[in-house]
């Protein structure tokens, strides 16, 4: 369908620009023909979806209630201040 | 395709983060800790990752931050609303640390950046591929990834999978390791992002994937070791 068909190894490098939305139209086409007929570049693509999610749950760890704290104090005592 | 609803859900989104922003204003003039609690939690850590851009160690970073919530919150008072209150104040934290950066001879924030672009990094090893004289399949999989449909929730999830994702965040170049956290940890979008560390579309792309990349392949590395 497409003159020039993308090899597995070209279509990881474009994985990012795919899911940001980022390939132009005849780019994002040959692209979406290859994952269409090639299981294991499918994987690749669900693998890196898989990632994004996961690196998500990295969210709810980050700031610790003791390390709010300080900050809050800072806070009351700015407000007691009667705000700069 | 359907513009018209577009722009209809375009504005109530916008609507929406417009009437939040008011909430949040509001409780910061009058002095509510839930709300300054609230932001911290949110925007702090980013706030971190920012600084840490633009300044040599964590400690100039950490009080950078500190002063931007001052200023905050003696400048909430004039905040109009002509950009989000999550702009507005990245950009205060960004004039702040490019002072503290230029003070301590670290002005150029991505000086790391232009070897961080470069090509020749590829997202896959290339021994992972045939070669390109391969009557197979030229440039195809020679060791292809395994689909992790049937790995199970609960490995996907473990402990040592999340920490296995931290680490290899924490091993990324400075640039590569801020852009991922700030999109796929803290959820900011791609313009976001290039606003705050005054980078390019293309290469807040071109870290995304290098960093994404190398996070995929340590939770490859990790689920297969099981």
């Amino acid at each position: 369908m497409n003159a020039i068909a993308l090899s597995c190894q070209e279509l990881v490098e474009l994985v990012t620009d795919y899911l940001e939305d980022a390939l132009p139209a005849p780019e994002r086409a040959r692209f979406d023909g290859h994952i269409a007929g090639c299981e294991h570049c499918t994987a690749y693509l669900e693998q890196m979806r898989t990632t994004i999610t996961l690196t998500g749950r990295l969210r709810a760890e980050e700031l610790a209630p003791e390390s709010v704290e300080p900050l809050l104090e800072a806070f009351r005592d700015w407000r007691r201040g009667g705000r700069g | 395709m359907y513009p018209l609803e577009g722009a209809v859900t375009d504005a109530a989104e916008a609507e929406a983060a417009a009437a939040e922003d008011r909430r949040l204003v509001a409780g910061l003039r009058d002095g509510d800790d839930a709300v300054y609690a609230e932001l911290l939690r949110r925007w702090h850590p980013a706030m971190l990752r920012v600084a840490r851009m633009y300044v040599r160690d964590r400690a100039t970073a950490e009080e950078v931050v500190q002063e931007t919530w001052l200023a905050v919150l003696q400048g909430i008072g004039r905040f109009e609303g002509r950009s989000s209150l999550k702009t507005w104040v990245f950009r205060i934290l960004t004039n702040r640390a490019k002072t503290r950066g230029g003070r301590e001879a670290r002005s150029v924030p991505f000086s790391a950046l232009g070897g961080e672009t470069e090509a020749g990094e590829p997202a896959v090893p290339e021994e992972r591929f045939l070669s390109a004289e391969d009557p197979r399949a030229p440039h195809g999989w020679a060791t292809p990834p395994r689909s992790w449909a049937r790995v199970p929730e609960e490995r996907l999830e473990a402990r040592e999978t999340i920490d296995c994702i931290r680490m290899a965040i924490a091993d990324l170049p400075d640039a590569q390791r801020t852009v991922i956290a700030l999109r796929d940890i803290d959820g900011w979008s791609a313009a976001e992002v290039c606003d705050a560390l005054e980078i390019t579309d293309a290469n807040q792309r071109v870290l995304l994937h290098r960093a994404r990349s190398k996070v995929r392949l340590a939770c490859e590395a990790e689920l297969e070791a099981a």
